[in-house]
């Protein structure tokens, strides 16, 4: 009874709660958040209930999924388990998309968040910053970068990073530019407050619904990339994700369709979840569809 | 029309310093525009607010007043003239020198949806200048919140709401006692009741002259609305242009106009008895652009004392 004064979490429930309810109304996205789920399910308890090392060869090559003594995924060009590396293989993904999300916020939104604050010159350095990532062609650089340096998950990330940073920065920046002219953040001003402070307390609180929801979005996009590059050969060769497990068998897709496909399925329903999940919290941050 | 007391009290009543709170010199702010023109939004004003007084600044939208008034509470900067309040120059201070000065006035702004940040307890908001410069926290902080609350005659209670459970009235209170927070001497009111109805607008005029009564405070109070300024102020200025054009004592400028722009302005103002109203030429012709090209620049109005405290700006000889 005594918290007049209610910390900033707490403060943000009845808009929270609110977002929440329109959320769990919209289908898609609650079917999205039940994949994003299973993924995560998979990825942490799979290599405890299937105990199988997906480096082992288990039987012979190609057996196809329903054959005799086939695993349930069939084998791969080596004969090894196509169901232990779709579980094992998420883990990587997930890692690096983790990763290269938080470098993403990271550099977006300070960069968006002082060139739409501060506008004038710094808007101008920073943004012409910003579009020489953005024009850089990405899974270009992106090898460039994981070329030059060992393919390890954390080079792969900071590649990732690197290239999809700018847009969250655009998006940072616009939020800023609408926010600082409204007439809360002028009272801040009058008030005394320090630029961070409006920055940290006043803007950024409000600019948040947008950024989680790209975040969201630019979470999917990683993911491709990390199963782009993978793909290209210019993965970690030594660590296990479903990008790396499509590049090895490409050539075999035309006869040994699951190894291909099993995998692809699982880079897809994780980057759907994604969309889906971001999908959902765009609506439900739309005050205006609120209430129906 | 509602109060009883329909005069604000006398100025200074409660103050024995008698050097004004705050003085303007001169005061100009240029926009630069494209093609190298430039919009003169403030010219040459200078006026001062003694303490305890309520000064008001009218004229129609777009002759520069919230200009003013953002200038002299320093979210703008200004491109000539001095500001002084209470003794200390403040025209050139940085934002960290510019802080312990921000105790003594604060603003209360038009827009009482926009001026509250909808993700925060109202309580937050009003407490938030308090938690800036570390006057108080945590009981005491609760304890003079809910006390700035039970002042502009809100509940206690009503802290841990969020704004857009309040009405347009009650966040108008909410924005004056977030205002009041750190006890300023001046408060500028930047069309703070223009956004109301009629009726909230006299509730919260009389707020704002009993809290003047109770706290000595002066009001630097910007409105087009002549109607609202008569029973307000001790003073007003009238601004065209972004010129001060007239500047006396409420009953000169209300009994006694000399400026034609005045006068005009006062004919535009709306009778309720029908018994007194009668056909009245009104303002219809759109006020000149204060947008001039390179090289060109307003003439300067210059003002005459016609009587004690009453300055008029001298017009040309034209019909």
């Amino acid at each position: 009874m005594t918290d007049v004064m209610m910390p900033d979490q707490q403060e943000l429930v009845p808009a929270g709660r609110d977002a929440w309810r329109m959320f769990l109304r919209n289908r898609a996205a609650v079917a999205g958040l039940i994949m994003f789920f299973g993924i995560l399910f998979m990825t942490f308890f799979g290599p405890m209930l299937y105990d199988e090392d997906p480096n082992d060869i288990v039987a012979r090559p190609f057996l196809e999924p329903g054959t005799e003594g086939a695993p349930a995924m069939g084998t791969d060009y080596l004969g090894r388990d196509v169901l232990a590396g779709v579980i094992n293989g998420g883990s990587t993904t997930l890692t690096v998309a983790a990763i290269a999300a938080v470098m993403i916020v990271a550099i977006g939104v300070t960069i968006g968040a002082l060139a739409g604050f501060y506008g004038g010159t710094v808007d101008t350095v920073l943004m012409r910053f910003t579009e020489f990532f953005q024009v850089l062609p990405a899974l270009l650089f992106a090898m460039v970068v994981v070329t030059l340096f060992e393919p390890s998950a954390r080079t792969i990330s900071i590649a990732i990073g690197l290239v999809l940073w700018p847009s969250l920065a655009r998006l940072t920046r616009a939020e800023f530019l609408r926010l600082r002219n409204l007439e809360f953040v002028k009272a801040a001003r009058a008030i005394g407050s320090t630029d961070l402070r409006i920055i940290s307390r006043v803007i950024f609180p409000n600019a948040l619904p947008p950024l989680i929801v790209s975040t969201t979005l630019v979470m999917g996009a990683a993911i491709l990339f990390e199963a782009g590059l993978a793909f290209l050969g210019l993965g970690d060769p030594n660590t296990l994700s479903w990008g790396l497990m499509i590049g090895l068998n490409r050539g075999n897709f035309l006869n040994a369709w699951w190894t291909v496909t099993f995998p692809g399925l699982a880079i897809f329903i994780t980057v759907l979840s994604f969309s889906l999940i971001g999908d959902g919290l765009q609506d439900a941050f739309n005050p205006k569809l609120r209430g129906r | 029309m509602t109060g009883v007391d329909t005069t604000p009290s006398t100025p200074a009543s409660g103050a024995e310093d008698r050097t004004p709170l705050v003085v303007v010199d001169d005061l100009c702010k240029v926009f630069p525009v494209a093609d190298r023109a430039k919009i003169h939004a403030v010219e040459h004003v200078s006026l001062q607010v003694d303490r305890g007084e309520t000064l008001a600044v009218v004229g129609e939208s777009g002759c520069g007043k919230s200009t003013l008034a953002h200038l002299i509470i320093r979210l703008l900067d200004p491109t000539g003239g001095r500001i002084v309040l209470d003794g200390a120059d403040i025209t050139d201070l940085s934002a960290r020198a510019m802080r312990p000065h921000r105790q003594k006035m604060q603003i209360v702004f038009q827009d009482p949806f926009a001026s509250l940040d909808p993700r925060r307890t109202v309580g937050r908001a009003v407490g938030e200048p308090l938690r800036v410069h570390k006057v108080a926290s945590g009981n005491e902080l609760e304890e003079r919140v809910a006390n700035l609350f039970e002042r502009v005659g809100l509940e206690r209670q009503h802290a841990r709401q969020f704004p857009h459970q309040f009405s347009g009235g009650q966040r108008q209170r909410i924005c004056i006692a977030r205002a009041l927070a750190l006890e300023p001497e001046l408060v500028i009111a930047d069309e703070a009741v223009s956004a109301l109805d009629v009726s909230i607008q006299a509730q919260v005029i009389n707020l704002m002259m009993d809290l003047q009564a109770e706290m000595g405070l002066s009001y630097l109070f910007i409105s087009h609305d002549l109607a609202v300024v008569e029973r307000i102020s001790h003073r007003v200025a009238v601004m065209y242009l972004g010129q001060i054009v007239e500047l006396g004592p409420r009953s000169a400028i209300f009994e006694n106009p000399q400026h034609s722009y005045t006068k005009r302005l006062l004919e535009a103002v709306p009778i309720a008895d029908p018994r007194r109203r009668h056909h009245r030429p009104l303002l219809t012709d759109e006020i000149p652009s204060p947008r001039w090209g390179p090289g060109e620049a307003p003439e300067r109005v210059e003002l005459a004392e016609v009587e004690p405290g009453h300055f008029v700006g001298v017009e040309a000889p034209t019909g």
